[in-house]
């Protein structure tokens, strides 16, 4: 096997060294009743030219080829990614380091990251950003565990326009340790209807995503006044970042923690991961945040360098105490974000984002044209919830197979009253022409 | 031979992104826009956001300099206690970026994605397979992640039974991860004791077990790269209480072939695809922590859960005892590629042999330091051995001073200070893709060093001597944390 560097002869020498007769009793230290009688069954070893193969052949069956369109997002978005970015994000000195725990032979992360850091306080206007968590979901229920911590409260509201997903991971991760989770219904404009939440007793916070799951972008203004009259901490989420470089940040409207999904900045779609898990916090919470910490410092000759930082939050050091329990966090695709980040730069960031905006009204308009309503009145950034005339599905159904169009996502999985409401998306990937071809199939 | 590879190499000073800024230039080429602007109201919008402005060769040269001051596994060996810092193939990489597998949508539905599913699938059967165990879920993120799972399906089926409990048993050797992971399940850390042969004993267990305590987290081999020979009976004791017993398989490079963590008594497990499975650790990530459970457990596995109907693979959402969902999709199944990748390219010899060349590797190690380092359990090990600074305290070096002194002389260092329970722990695993050549070097750079402590200590407390920068200042940057440009 070309992985294995061992001869006949090195093993000898080594066994020799060991006082070990053969390879079998390196395992005489496990008692025999404890091992396992048979060989492992599994496929013949292939060559590395018939794993070409097996892949080529087992990805046929997946319809996601270059020629696919996609005017779905509902977390997960086709975006350009350049070669620059990917070609850099492949080098072997920056996917083959560990956890940078020796510094001085890991300043290349250490800076890289510390750069993300941020770049991701600049784009959610907060104080801190950690060096990345799993993926959106996951860090937004850190945050929430963070304001239940840190108000010793119970109970903590949440929207139902937050992805329907992420309200599972909040679910999973709150109900050992007894956390009430109250949802906060929608009004008619799509919005998170903030006149539920007075009702509802003491929270430890509100969290809100924003644009929500319907596309439509929220009333963060409100959000933080309904948190204030109720003492609350405001979490504001997002799982589209590349919103972000046109919106008012969650920074600007005084939230206090940001959860987010980076995954818009460079990375690929990977059937949903690797994604990028963004957490931001005030500078009054930072000592709660979970994860990793890069900080700026000088060496032992004054020379400016990077270092793991406020450690003593982490599970490796507090045990049982810990702020979280994650270790591997997702660096190298923080990495790749701030190498796309950096590359659109101000201005790109700013045009893209508009771009994405404009394709959605766009398609939004066309689709109009051809007999689909539009069911709530709001602003929107790159997606919206469109009511489909009769007979779309059968036609859905079948411009993916034929066409590689996907088109819209069904909500009444996620919203059981929104029966024929579909959740459609378009990004700077999609062209006029692209737009065309599909009314031009579904009308 | 005799030729040290540490050197400083042609290293350039980088500015932070934004000390390069010039205004006007952009990285990407922006598509023209075909349809009509439509301006968002004024009190949506934001300013511009303050990023760097850099064109594409910028970029390009800031992160090739970057990368040149890092260490990875691919620049030399790694043999970071715990990690298995093992090569990272590459036709994994081709694997996981073809167009069908990068370019797919996590909500393309079943129809459109079978390949991904039944690669997901057959991944989940090997694993099985290789732990002895009835049931995977590839979803959890990261081996922590893995380990909050397989908490939350104990504490659910406790639940199920009728009576929750409120403790769980943790080793003093344990992961740092073990005990906080129990902690967001609601339970108490309970530390038991391993012996003085660095194991865990029946009798130490018993004391603590009762029918109040939810289980045992054992990591085997543990820490100290010992193997738990009193697993059965450990087990057996917490099962006959009600207990379950966790099994943290960041170790399970070690014993592939060998031992089936599912015959001797384990009811959940995680595996670490970036340790044992080859996968790139990134940096820091992303992993991926699969969970193999027994098949009284299975319930309770987070959904979505990937399984075969006939001859279709399908996503299943609604299974009513399932602890939740764990992840926004299905965990990180470009990892997943990877890990998928290498199983097939290794076959069930291959990764027989990786487990014997990582226990020769790391007993070699053992066997040519312990005259010139102190080795506090003098056993066979298996994947990994645990030194410590113990023979050159009399020179006032420690553990750190020659962690820093191997980095002069161009190997990352081991892990140190860990686990706990060894004082001044430096900790070896070499794993199997190490040849002799390498560890010789590696062998001879340890006894320079344990040489130096005698005759020269000052190039020890000033090492690293030849990196880009020399020690940091790590209490200062906790002290008034600088987090952002």
């Amino acid at each position: 096997m070309r992985y294995l560097p061992h001869t006949k002869e090195d093993i000898e020498l080594m066994l020799e060294k060991t006082g070990v007769p053969s390879l079998k009793s390196l395992f005489d230290c496990i008692p025999d009743k404890l091992k396992t009688k048979d060989e492992l069954k599994l496929p013949k070893p292939l060559t590395e030219w018939e794993l070409d193969e097996h892949m080529d052949d087992l990805t046929s069956s997946i319809n996601a080829s270059k020629k696919c369109k996609y005017f779905i997002g509902g977390g997960s978005y086709d975006h350009f990614r350049p070669a620059s970015v990917n070609y850099l994000i492949s080098r072997s000195e920056f996917a083959t380091a560990y956890t940078p725990y020796q510094p001085e032979v890991s300043q290349g992360t250490l800076q890289g990251i510390y750069e993300f850091q941020t770049m991701i306080t600049e784009l959610t206007g907060m104080d801190v950003a950690t060096a990345s968590h799993y993926d959106g979901g996951t860090a937004l229920a850190e945050t929430l565990l963070i304001a239940l911590n840190k108000k010793k409260l119970q109970k903590i509201a949440v929207s139902s326009l937050i992805h329907p997903h992420h309200r599972e991971i909040l679910k999973t991760y709150l109900y050992p340790t007894g956390y009430e989770i109250i949802e906060i219904p929608y009004n008619k404009d799509g919005l998170t209807d903030f006149e539920q939440v007075k009702n509802m007793g003491d929270i430890a916070g509100i969290a809100v995503q924003s644009p929500n799951f319907f596309g439509n972008i929220e009333d963060l203004k409100l959000a933080r006044k309904t948190c204030d009259s109720k003492n609350a901490l405001f979490i504001s989420s997002f799982t589209e970042g590349l919103s972000l470089g046109l919106l008012k940040s969650p920074g600007e409207f005084g939230a206090d923690l940001v959860a987010g999904e980076g995954q818009s900045f460079g990375l690929s779609k990977s059937f949903g991961g690797a994604g990028l898990g963004l957490i931001a916090g005030t500078k009054k919470l930072m000592r709660n945040l979970p994860g990793r910490l890069i900080g700026k410092t000088l060496d032992s000759n004054g020379k400016q360098g990077y270092v793991l930082t406020l450690a003593t939050r982490e599970q490796h050091i507090r045990r049982e105490k810990a702020s979280s329990n994650i270790c591997s966090n997702n660096g190298l695709n923080a990495m790749t974000a701030a190498m796309y980040l950096a590359s659109v730069g101000k201005t790109g960031i700013r045009e893209i984002a508009q771009l994405n905006h404009d394709k959605a009204f766009f398609l939004k308009q066309e689709l109009e044209k051809v007999g689909f309503k539009i069911p709530f009145n709001s602003e929107f950034f790159n997606e919206f919830v469109a009511i489909a005339p009769e007979g779309f599905e059968a036609k859905r159904k079948r411009l993916e197979k034929d066409k590689g169009f996907y088109a819209g996502i069904e909500l009444d999985k996620y919203y059981p009253e929104l029966k024929n409401h579909y959740l459609f998306c378009a990004t700077e990937t999609i062209k006029k022409q692209d737009v065309e071809n599909l009314i031009q199939e579904v009308k | 031979m005799n030729s040290q590879i540490g050197t400083s190499g042609l290293i350039f000073n980088e500015p932070q992104l934004w000390d390069k800024s010039i205004p006007g230039r952009c990285g990407i080429s922006i598509p023209s826009n075909d349809v009509a602007k439509i301006e968002l109201s004024k009190e949506l919008t934001r300013e511009n956001v303050e990023f760097p402005e850099l064109s594409e060769p910028d970029v390009v040269r800031h992160y090739t300099r970057l990368s040149q001051w890092n260490f990875g596994v691919d620049s030399g060996m790694y043999p970071l206690g715990s990690c298995t810092m093992k090569y990272n193939p590459k036709t994994n990489e081709v694997q996981a970026s073809k167009q069908e597998i990068a370019g797919a949508h996590p909500l393309i539905g079943d129809d459109n994605s079978q390949g991904a599913l039944k690669l997901m699938y057959d991944l989940q059967v090997m694993l099985a397979e290789i732990t002895g165990m009835h049931a995977t879920t590839v979803q959890p993120a990261a081996g922590a992640h893995g380990e909050l799972a397989g908490m939350l399906i104990i504490h659910k089926y406790h639940e199920k039974k009728g009576r929750q409990r409120s403790k769980i048993i943790i080793p003093d050797t344990a992961h740092g991860t073990n005990p906080a992971s129990a902690t967001l399940c609601g339970y108490e850390s309970i530390k038991v004791s391993s012996d003085e042969n660095g194991v865990l004993t029946p009798e130490a267990v018993a004391e603590l077990m009762d029918e109040d305590t939810a289980g045992i987290m054992i990591t085997n081999p543990n820490t100290l790269g010992l193997f738990e020979k009193h697993i059965k009976e450990i087990a057996d004791l917490v099962h006959a209480k009600g207990g379950l017993v966790y099994g943290d398989g960041a170790n399970m490079n070690a014993i592939m072939g060998y031992v089936k963590p599912g015959e001797i008594g384990i009811d959940v497990l995680h595996l670490n695809l970036h340790k044992t499975f080859a996968t790139p650790h990134g940096g820091g990530g992303p992993g991926s922590g699969p969970v193999v459970v027994t098949k009284e457990l299975e319930p309770f596995l987070p959904v979505p859960i990937i399984a075969k109907n006939n001859d279709k693979y399908v996503i299943i959402e609604d299974m009513p005892d399932s602890i939740g969902r764990m992840h926004t999709f299905y965990g990180h199944f470009n990892v997943l590629v990877k890990a998928y990748s290498y199983i097939l390219s290794m076959g069930a010899e291959g990764l027989k042999n990786v487990s014997e060349y990582a226990v020769l590797n790391a007993n070699y190690i053992k066997e040519s330091l312990k005259g010139v380092l102190n080795l506090p359990y003098d056993r066979p090990c298996m994947h990994e051995c645990v030194f410590n600074d113990k023979k050159q305290a009399q020179f006032h070096i420690t553990t750190m001073d020659m962690a820093k002194r191997l980095l002069d002389l161009g190997f990352h260092p081991p892990t140190v200070y860990f686990p706990l329970v060894v004082e001044g722990a430096f900790m070896v695993e070499p794993t199997e893709t190490e040849s002799k050549q390498t560890i010789d070097e590696f062998i001879n750079a340890v006894k320079t060093i344990t040489q130096e402590a005698k005759e020269n200590p000052e190039i020890l407390h000033s090492a690293p001597n030849i990196t880009k920068v020399t020690r940091l200042d790590e209490v200062q940057a906790a002290r008034k944390p600088c987090l952002r440009g």
